[in-house]
């Protein structure tokens, strides 16, 4: 069986290149080793927060932003396709409601209180936006460790918000019942809140406990399929905005975007593996033919006419350090850029500093072709997309899932192109 | 292979994605969850047993490993912990009985009408939940009146040049002879010549019950069997998928066998819509299909994902004109082979698999299709819709009469 394209990777990028190319009635797999960075990252989609300082309009930004970082994988999109990626993502995912766009930056706050700049917000997430200011309560949930709602408060009183509007915040802990459990995770949570008595019990604990006004966060654990409706149920009954809070992995919405896009690729007939590697290739001189899988029995090849590589970096296994420093592409052993010198440093002490080893990956052409030092492409019809891709500092930008969004969909558009 | 396994649980970092997945731990706080009961709790066991029973909740469905971005054996890391448990404690009489299909098989069939009727009988029912711990609504199969293996014996599979052997295992043998039936005709049909040497049981059901030394017994006879023919560079080709995992890994990253024998069967061994596939790919399938206007929702259960071969069974039905198949979100049915049939497990079984029966369900379909027979009979249990291995679609559309 020949498919159009197969694409490696199932996290944000190898997910939006794979519906994209399968809406156009291409035929499309996607390989995966596992379940990738959706569920570790927010639901956000942060295109640029942070160049000189936070940014207030990414679409602005962003032309110095390129111009000054010409490694970065934003060099190899242009600002119209970027746009176009968030308006078919937020639509796409129509669900979620997804609201905002590259025009201006919202500032959410994150798990431990930072205003941090997000351009693509889910609906459930929208009221938490700093920059108009207000009282915020922040709601705990006991036996959820993962969430912190008194250092996040602290935090977030502390925001600077621009024009100077008043954020105040302070924090509350509701005991509903966890049915014996301890503790419990987002995800166990999540599964909680979709049972009306359990919402019965969180709404009716926490309603005397508000002052009016009071806008309402509470961790990012309102439901998976059905949290619209937990959400709108919840802002209906207390009558205060409500909005979640990012928290730390799993993250549940993160897990709804997962799940949204993986459906819709089942309704557009692409085909899911995960839990199977790529672990070699056939190719006719610049042509890349197959990628070969490990099955539970014996190596197993597929045949495409084009590939997209969206492997992660070295959190997802795409990119390897081995223990003398030598870094290798895992699929492909393609040529990497960004590299410090063998004798460079490769770490600095600091945690958040500029890690010289980060902005290690694959330099692409215009058509997101991982390209040699020359600027040849590896191969005329493999294309990368998202964390694996040279020169970007998403922790330091914030714009991983931004990256990964606009380097899957301008991948698929590049297939597109070349193929029609 | 035991230092690999164990190794493995270095890489995980702790991200949780196993346990956003775990059908299990989703339906019942007594499971608290794979990453839990394995790479953490992993680290007490050295020399000793678990800290806790927890991990016998585990249901060994695998999709732990799967999911896993680090490559950890999640699920063969619990499967193993489990054996050790009950290692110590003593396997329960319950466990040692149902883990055996082909000894239970021997018994039932020629008495198959009284052991029907003794399966149905709620008081009997009852009292086999009251001594034995078999709940009393579990879905067990019916007995077939006469074995796969007799009609194999006088079936006469005209010659051809090229020979694949047939792996029915014990659920084709003494419950659905007639799925059998109908997976050598259509590779029958496709220009096989079809050996069906004398089998029995693979081990599987004793290995998730964690009695490992039977197992091992058990997988090591069979491959021995059908050794031969490997060696002979035949493909051997199942129906039972789960079975087919065994014996393509599971016996050797779980119950860690090192055998010569079950090496060339495992690499010999192909799930039958896989190897359906793999024929169309090389422009061998017969597509001589007739038109079957259906609406099949089709669930590839977890034992046929952890085959990593994706979904063949879908490929399969888009060659067979105005059969609608839509493949399902829910991961798992619940069943887990003998998990659902257990009296303490039976409620979490089912609370797993109810979205799986409401999709199925859902789609108002004429029938439904999924590779393995426990979860077949579960999702039939669950939704009270017929499931049929899908080779039965294509026997059906390739116009060959009831087998």
């Amino acid at each position: 069986m020949t498919y159009d394209v197969v694409v490696i990777g199932a996290g944000l990028a190898g997910l939006t290149a794979a519906l994209r190319l399968a809406e156009e009635g291409l035929r499309v797999l996607v390989v995966a080793k596992g379940v990738g960075g959706t569920h570790l990252a927010p639901a956000t989609i942060d295109v640029l927060g942070y160049a000189d300082g936070r940014v207030e309009s990414p679409a602005r930004a962003l032309p110095e932003f390129v111009a000054a970082h010409p490694e970065h994988p934003y060099r190899r999109v242009p600002v119209g396709l970027i746009r176009a990626s968030l308006e078919w993502f937020a639509e796409r995912l129509g669900g979620l409601g997804y609201r905002g766009g590259l025009e201006e930056n919202v500032l959410l706050p994150t798990a431990v209180g930072v205003a941090k700049p997000t351009a693509l917000v889910p609906r459930t997430m929208a009221a938490g936006d700093l920059r108009a200011g207000g009282r915020f309560v922040f709601v705990g949930l006991r036996g959820f460790k993962d969430f912190y709602p008194g250092y996040l408060a602290e935090n977030v009183a502390r925001s600077e918000v621009p024009g100077g509007a008043s954020v105040s915040a302070r924090a509350l802990e509701l005991g509903p019942p966890l049915g014996g459990e301890v503790d419990v995770s987002s995800a166990g949570l999540a599964r909680r809140f979709e049972q009306a008595e359990f919402r019965d019990l969180v709404v009716r604990e926490l309603e005397q406990r508000l002052a009016p006004g009071e806008i309402v966060g509470f961790p990012a654990v309102l439901g998976f399929r059905h949290a619209q409706e937990v959400w709108q149920e919840l802002e209906t009954r207390l009558r205060h905005p409500v909005f979640e809070v990012p928290t730390l992995p799993p993250s549940v919405g993160g897990i709804r975007v997962f799940e949204s896009l993986t459906a819709a690729l089942r309704r557009n007939g692409a085909r899911v593996v995960v839990g199977s590697s790529v672990s070699g290739s056939e190719h006719r001189g610049k042509t890349l033919e197959g990628v070969v899988t490990q099955t539970a029995a014996r190596p197993r090849m597929y045949r495409a006419r084009s590939f997209v590589l969206a492997s992660g970096g070295f959190a997802s296994g795409g990119l390897q350090m081995d223990s003398y420093g030598r870094v290798r592409e895992t699929a492909f052993d393609l040529p990497l850029a960004g590299l410090p010198a063998p004798d460079g440093q490769r770490f600095e002490p600091g945690y958040f500093d500029e890690q010289p080893i980060a902005g290690v990956g694959l330099a692409v052409d215009d058509a997101l072709r991982p390209v040699d030092a020359a600027g040849a492409p590896a191969f005329e019809n493999l294309h990368a997309a998202g964390a694996t891709l040279a020169g970007a500092t998403p922790w330091r930008e914030a714009s991983g899932n931004g990256i990964s969004l606009a380097t899957g969909y301008a991948a698929a558009s590049a297939i597109l192109e070349r193929t029609s | 292979m035991t230092e690999l396994v164990r190794d493995s649980l270095d890489h995980c970092v702790k991200c949780t994605i196993c346990e956003t997945f775990c059908p299990f731990s989703q339906a019942t706080p007594l499971f608290p969850g794979p990453k839990y009961v394995g790479p953490q709790a992993e680290r007490y066991r050295a020399g000793t047993s678990s800290p806790d029973v927890s991990v016998d909740y585990c249901s060994g469905c695998g999709i732990c490993t799967r999911v896993c971005p680090q490559g950890v054996k999640i699920a063969e890391i619990n499967s193993r912990a489990r054996a050790g448990l009950w290692e110590e404690r003593g396997i329960p009489l319950r466990n040692q009985l149902i883990a055996r299909p082909s000894v239970l098989g021997r018994l039932g069939t020629p008495v198959a009408p009284l052991a029907n009727w003794t399966l149905r009988n709620r008081p009997l029912r009852w009292v086999g939940e009251r001594l034995l711990g078999v709940h009393r609504h579990a879905p067990l199969p019916r007995f077939a009146r006469r074995t796969f293996q007799r009609w194999a014996k006088r079936h006469v599979s005209p010659a051809a040049e090229r020979t694949v052997v047939y792996f029915h295992a014990c659920g084709t043998n003494y419950y659905e002879p007639a799925v059998g039936r109908m997976t050598v005709e259509v590779l029958e049909h496709n220009g096989f010549h079809v050996v069906i040497p004398p089998q029995d049981c693979c081990g599987l059901p004793l290995q998730s019950n964690g009695n490992f030394p039977a197992a091992r017994a058990y997988v090591r006879r069979l491959a021995a069997r059908l050794a031969p023919y490997a060696r002979d560079g035949c493909a051997i080709v199942t129906n039972s998928t789960s079975c087919g995992l065994m014996l393509k890994r599971e016996a050797q990253e779980i119950l860690d066998v090192e055998d010569e024998d079950v090496r060339v069967v495992s690499e010999a061994m192909f799930d039958l819509c896989e190897f359906l596939l793999l024929l169309h790919e090389h422009g061998e399938l017969r597509t001589d299909f007739r038109p079957l206007p259906l609406t099949v929702p089709y669930h590839a259960p977890c034992q046929q994902q952890s085959h990593g071969i994706g979904k063949p069974a879908l490929d399969l039905f888009a060659l067979i004109p105005q059969l609608e198949a839509i493949e399902l979100d829910a991961d798992c049915c619940g069943v887990a082979g003998t998990y659902g049939l257990k009296k303490e497990k039976y409620e979490i079984s089912m609370a797993v698999g109810e979205r799986l029966f409401d999709e199925v369900r859902e789609a108002e379909p004429d029938l439904a299709a999924c590779d393995s027979e426990t979860c077949r009979w579960q999702i039939e249990h669950g939704s009270s819709i017929q499931a049929v291995h899908p080779v039965e679609l294509l026997h059906r559309a390739y116009g060959f009469g009831e087998p």
